[in-house]
């Protein structure tokens, strides 16, 4: 695995750059992610309300692309936005492709 | 004359009350057109605002603007900021430092919260703001915010003291 495909792997980002969930404008859910693994475990267990609102937004894939720096994952995630997914068929989508990342960039280590 | 200090406050006639209700609606009026509202002379008017001035009772003379008007355009937004109850205090002081939010109040209901006036330019400016300013901070557990879609009373001052009825 070369270092940069460690870094995005294991990096952990500070409070202040982890991603939010939030429902609706100003509506914050509680939980956060700091890292991408953490990104993942929180798609699986946030309120489907808040994936639609941030896959809307397209916050995941800024996220992804500007705090976690993984170019390849936030394409992914770009392309996604073609499907129209929502609800669960958007929760599954987004974790089989963050789980596929993972797997990929342990994978190289 | 000196104002007499009862638990914690300072204990207002009704005439001074009625003062304060006169200037709120306009603290531009000069002392005679107070005095000659309320009936009084105008420099017992005068004594008594430089009284409670001097005490602190009035703050101080501002200006309300019409933000719309001044060609300002904004959203306010009544946000609800669960904490831990450990650090609910340093999240209300360090809200009360950002420009955005014009009150902050902390309530005990259930659960201990925070209550903030917000004003923003847009919905996604104040999305940005709470995302990146209130969510981090370090206590917050859940936020919930309610847009303002139309504003019918907004009053600066109000004494709501029932011992004073029968002064007035």
């Amino acid at each position: 695995m070369s270092g940069d495909s460690a870094s995005r792997t294991f990096k952990i980002v500070s409070r202040e750059k982890a991603f939010y969930f939030f429902t609706s404008i100003g509506n914050y859910t509680g939980l956060s992610a700091t890292s991408l693994k953490e990104f993942m475990d929180r798609i699986n267990e946030v309120n489907l309300k808040s994936l639609d609102f941030h896959f809307y937004r397209r916050d995941f894939e800024k996220w992804v692309d500007q705090v976690l720096q993984d170019m390849e994952l936030a394409e992914e995630l770009r392309r996604m936005q073609k499907c129209s997914l929502a609800g669960e068929a958007l929760r599954s989508q987004l974790n089989s492709a963050v789980a596929r990342r993972l797997k990929r960039l342990s994978g190289q280590a | 004359m000196n104002l007499k200090y009862r638990n914690g406050s300072f204990a207002l006639d009704a005439t001074d009350v009625r003062i304060l209700e006169t200037l709120q609606e306009d603290a531009r009026k000069t002392y005679t057109d107070i005095g000659r509202r309320l009936g009084i002379a105008h420099s017992t008017v005068y004594d008594r605002i430089k009284r409670m001035e001097q005490y602190g009772v009035i703050k101080k003379y501002t200006t309300m603007v019409d933000t719309a008007k001044a060609g300002a355009r904004s959203i306010t937004a009544l946000m609800t900021v669960y904490t831990d109850p450990k650090e609910s205090e340093a999240v209300a002081e360090r809200l009360s430092q950002a420009p955005e939010v014009l009150e902050v109040y902390t309530s005990l209901s259930e659960e201990l919260l925070i209550m903030a006036k917000v004003i923003s330019q847009n919905q996604e400016a104040l999305h940005a703001f709470i995302a990146n300013s209130v969510a981090p901070l370090s206590g917050v557990l859940r936020i919930r915010t309610s847009i303002v879609t139309k504003k019918f009373k907004e009053n600066i001052f109000s004494i709501v003291d029932n011992s004073m009825n029968e002064y007035l």
